[in-house]
């Protein structure tokens, strides 16, 4: 009852030493999570302050471009904003007056800053302010970094959620917070499961549209969904919710103890979770290992990309019967990978940050079944006969859940499966 | 302040890459935060190139600013020689980079490595993508290009082409053949394919052919100035300008020159009588103002189609536009915004867009067919087959690429007699494209009513309310195949009713 999820044979990789690194780091900045969150939060928008580097790496990083008018655009700051930071605000000002009289349907804006603005010190928290009278009440305008200097890939929509939470209404009540953008298909499931097991009221942060954000006081649990979520934990801790530790809901296990902590958090009986998810675990199963025949013995080396490496180790470690040689992460957050890292079965060299030079030597050396690395290594690895998997489609599609299971588990096998199919 | 939701162009930084990853034996250091990596995808995920480019950044952090970036840079700097032993090196700045003034030249020259180091000033607030190509590869030129002797036999180089430019691989090997055949060969090609070593003998050529003006102008002005070698003007896109372009050559090196053009068809091709429809079509060019130059004439002469708008992104380029637009009795569109374009195409209601993947996406929205003839690039841009627009063949590709998008010769009529035709109609499209042009941009995708069971076909196992719902959460490009997949396996299973533990049995069904 007080063990939501089954113990490992032994202590995992807990106590493994990790390997700091400090080189050259072949991953996005945090601007890239916009991608994903500007589709999520659908009355939002998202303007980043920055250079026409960033606006280029939005369009290049969403790949091929989505060409509905997006909701989101780079204000490019050009060399008379550099000399005056007054001049730089009234700028601003004018853009975003344009801006929301053009998307009258847009309720929150969030100013996004960049490694430029960061740099000349424009304080984007000072400008929301300063617009969130202007325009208010019809758009709250809030701001976050999304810059490379403080934060990498995923940790952009870290810095987004947690700047929303001082912004959310105080509530006593009971109930359960599910933190972290997911596909909506998968927010429904879990949520739906969540519900059926008893637990009355259960909220997500983000809420799709900015009418339905939770509340978070002293009563509010907090279930986190994706492992970057450091800095938005500790500001709902703040305002008084507590985390419950478990495992991430990636393959059956870490969703059954995802789902099992969070009923021994409203005490209800775990093994009703068993009981409602019978046939959705069984299904799960089946299909996730249909494919583990195809993954099971196979090596695999992470180079660090969204900090869902440890978490995505531990299921094709223990559900797929992979062997992971290098698990490398641009950083590990200890208080919310306790748990994946006592189930992560010991023997993967842990990583973190990054000298990709030296990584790629590693992963030479190791000669790994699948590498899973970032866009700018697949072609160059895979050229030199290593089968490697994308990184970024981890993060783009629905993989958590027991439905999704064994979709996650596919997207491991594709790589390998398409190597033995062609003959060229 | 100017907000920018797609660009043309990168920054200036980008430009520079394009002349290292194209180059060999050549490394770029870049003072950069963490993050300006992404711009490795774009030589390897577009261009699909099997190394990484040989960039090596500093990706500083925020807790590197209170310290010491400049010793980070000379770290970097030091180690990547070391790693990577290169014959020459580049070293700059992004836009953080520039801002905190470390100044990597100077830093990088410091280090007193043992091959030449060129420094780049590379203003990213003021300056793009393609200027930062050409600066980069004149600082090179003018850097290692001493004095040569000319080679005995009549040679020169050809400038201007880059990794991750339109078609560049293609019209090399072409304009190559080209010379071939008219008894010149190669001195240098740069800076695609060449090493830092190459650049030291361009002043060996008799004259300089430039490709690419947008990147290699800059460099051939200065050899004309310096090692006094003339340079073409024409680029060689279409078949007048081809021949124009030997008739250049001819006058530059004193003697007429003969060309074989037993491989040109497409003189022939838009003179037959297929060709006929082709006459008086109204079409839009837009790209960087050397494609949309040679487009328009190409267009305009070779085609026989009337060209009803003209623009182009790179400013640096706009006067040269503008003279030439005067021409086609146009004043030209000059803008790095798509909306800008967007509102152009709109106005004039071309038959046809030539254009850059912005103005694909464009034409796609307004329904008009359209060909992509210019940088920015896209994964398509690079075909596997040989498919040049310069020379001989690149006339018969630009022939091809022109004409494919549009409804052929009896289709249109059929489509002008029968306008009601509910199949065979102007929003269904050319045929021969299997798919279909947009909708209307107001046109949404028809939501079934809520709570509805849709109406089952014959024997078919019916929908639950619930079931359709969520299958309306799987991405639409799937739908149909989910759809189908559930039905079937609902009919084998026996079950006349598809709810939602259905939908999922037949999705772990089929998960193989």
């Amino acid at each position: 009852m007080n063990r939501p999820f089954p113990t490992p044979d032994t202590s995992g990789c807990a106590a493994t030493p990790v390997l700091k690194e400090r080189g050259q780091r072949e991953v996005f900045c945090g601007l890239t999570g916009i991608i994903w969150l500007h589709r999520k939060m659908q009355d939002a928008f998202f303007l980043v302050v920055g250079s026409r580097t960033c606006a280029h790496l939005l369009q290049s990083a969403a790949g091929v471009m989505i060409f509905a008018e997006p909701r989101f655009g780079t204000a490019i700051m050009e060399e008379k904003d550099l000399a005056g930071l007054a001049d730089a605000n009234d700028e601003l000002d004018r853009e975003v007056a344009r801006l929301l009289a053009r998307r009258p349907d847009i309720r929150q804006l969030f100013l996004v800053g960049s490694c430029p603005s960061e740099v000349i010190k424009l304080d984007l928290s000072r400008a929301a302010e300063r617009l969130t009278q202007t325009h208010a009440p019809h758009v709250r305008v809030m701001s976050y970094s999304g810059s490379g200097i403080e934060t990498t890939f995923t940790e952009g929509e870290d810095a987004c959620l947690a700047t929303m939470v001082p912004t959310l209404a105080h509530s006593d009540d009971r109930q359960l917070l599910v933190v972290g953008a997911l596909p909506d298909v998968v927010e429904d499931q879990l949520v739906g499961i969540l519900r059926e097991i008893g637990i009355d009221k259960v909220q997500s942060l983000p809420a799709r549209r900015s009418e339905d954000a939770p509340s978070v006081g002293p009563n509010t649990k907090v279930l986190v969904a994706q492992p970057f979520l450091g800095a938005t934990v500790a500001a709902l801790e703040g305002r008084g919710a507590t985390r419950i530790p478990t495992l991430f809901p990636f393959g059956v296990e870490g969703t059954v103890a995802w789902l099992r902590s969070a009923a021994v958090a409203f005490d209800i009986d775990p093994d009703l979770v068993d009981k409602v998810t019978a046939s959705a675990q069984t299904r799960a199963r089946a299909a996730v290992e249909r494919v583990a025949e195809r993954l099971r013995g196979k090596s695999i080396f992470f180079f660090p990309d969204s900090q869902l490496e440890i978490p995505l180790a531990r299921f094709l470690a223990r559900e797929c019967g992979m062997i992971p040689i290098e698990v490398g992460a641009p950083y590990i957050h200890r208080g919310l990978m306790a748990e994946e890292l006592a189930a992560l079965p010991h023997g993967p060299r842990l990583s973190e940050g990054q000298d990709v030079d030296r990584q790629i030597d590693r992963c030479r050396a190791a000669k790994p079944d699948l590498t899973v690395c970032g866009l700018g290594l697949a072609n160059p690895l895979e050229s030199e006969g290593l089968s490697t998997k994308w990184a970024i489609e981890l993060v783009f599609s629905p993989v958590h859940g027991f439905e999704q299971a064994a979709d996650l588990a596919e997207l491991f096998a594709r790589p390998l499966g398409r190597r033995e199919r062609l003959h060229v | 302040m100017k907000l920018s939701v797609w660009t043309y162009e990168g920054p200036p930084h980008v430009g520079a890459m394009r002349v290292a990853t194209g180059m060999k034996g050549l490394h770029y250091v870049l003072h950069a935060p963490q993050g300006d990596t992404y711009a490795d995808l774009l030589f390897t995920m577009i261009e699909r190139r099997d190394q990484r480019p040989p960039v090596t950044y500093t990706t500083f952090q925020a807790r590197d600013l209170g310290e010491d970036t400049a010793t980070i840079f000379k770290t970097t700097c030091a180690e990547a020689y070391e790693r990577f032993k290169p014959r020459a090196m580049i070293v700059g700045a992004s836009c953080t980079a520039e801002l905190i003034q470390d100044d990597p030249g100077g830093l990088a020259l410091s280090l007193d490595l043992p091959v030449p180091v060129v420094p780049l000033e590379l203003p990213s607030y003021q300056r793009k993508e393609s200027w930062g190509a050409s600066e980069t590869f004149y600082q090179l030129v003018r850097h290692l290009a001493g004095p040569r002797e000319r080679t005995p036999e009549v040679t020169c180089n050809i400038l201007g082409a880059t990794a991750l430019g339109f078609r560049h691989r293609d019209d090399l090997a072409e304009i190559t053949k080209l010379l071939a055949g008219l008894g010149i060969s190669v001195n240098v090609c740069a800076p695609l394919d060449a090493t830092p070593d190459d650049i030291t003998e361009l002043a060996a050529a008799h004259f300089n052919v430039v490709l690419y003006p947008e990147t290699g102008e800059t460099a051939a002005r200065w050899l004309e100035k310096t090692h006094g070698q003339p340079r073409t003007t024409v680029v060689p896109i279409g078949t007048g300008a081809t021949r124009d372009f030997i008739a250049e050559i001819s006058r530059i090196v004193g003697k007429t020159l003969v060309t074989d053009e037993t491989h040109l068809r497409q003189p022939w091709w838009t003179r037959s009588v297929d060709s006929t429809y082709l006459t008086g079509k109204r079409v839009f060019v837009f790209g960087d103002a050397t494609h949309a130059m040679a487009m328009a004439r190409v267009a305009r002469d070779e085609m026989g189609f009337e060209v009803v708008g003209i623009g182009c992104f790179n400013r640096e380029f706009a006067r040269d536009m503008r003279a030439f637009a005067q021409d086609y009795g146009l004043e030209p569109l000059i803008t790095d915004d798509y909306l800008d374009v967007e509102a152009a195409i709109a106005e004039t209601q071309p038959e046809l867009i030539l254009g850059t993947q912005m103005e694909r996406h464009t034409a796609k929205r307004l329904g008009i067919p359209c060909a992509v003839i210019s940088a920015p690039v896209h994964v398509q841009d690079f075909p596997a087959r040989y498919s040049p627009i310069m020379g001989w063949e690149g006339a018969n590709v630009l022939f091809d690429t022109l004409v494919h998008p549009l409804v052929m010769g009896l289709e249109e009529h059929l489509l002008t007699m029968f306008r009601e035709d509910f199949e065979f109609h102007d929003d269904a499209g050319p045929s021969h494209l299997g798919g279909h042009a947009a909708p209307p941009p107001e046109r949404k995708e028809t939501e079934p009513a809520a709570n509805l069971p849709t109406q089952p076909t014959d024997g078919a196992p019916e929908w639950d309310p619930a079931a359709e719902k969520e299958l309306r959460k799987i991405p639409f490009f799937v739908r149909g195949k989910a759809r189908r997949n559930t039905e079937r396996f609902a009919t084998d299973q026996g079950r006349s009713i598809i709810d939602v533990e259905t939908l999922y049995d037949a999705k772990a069904h089929f998960a193989r």
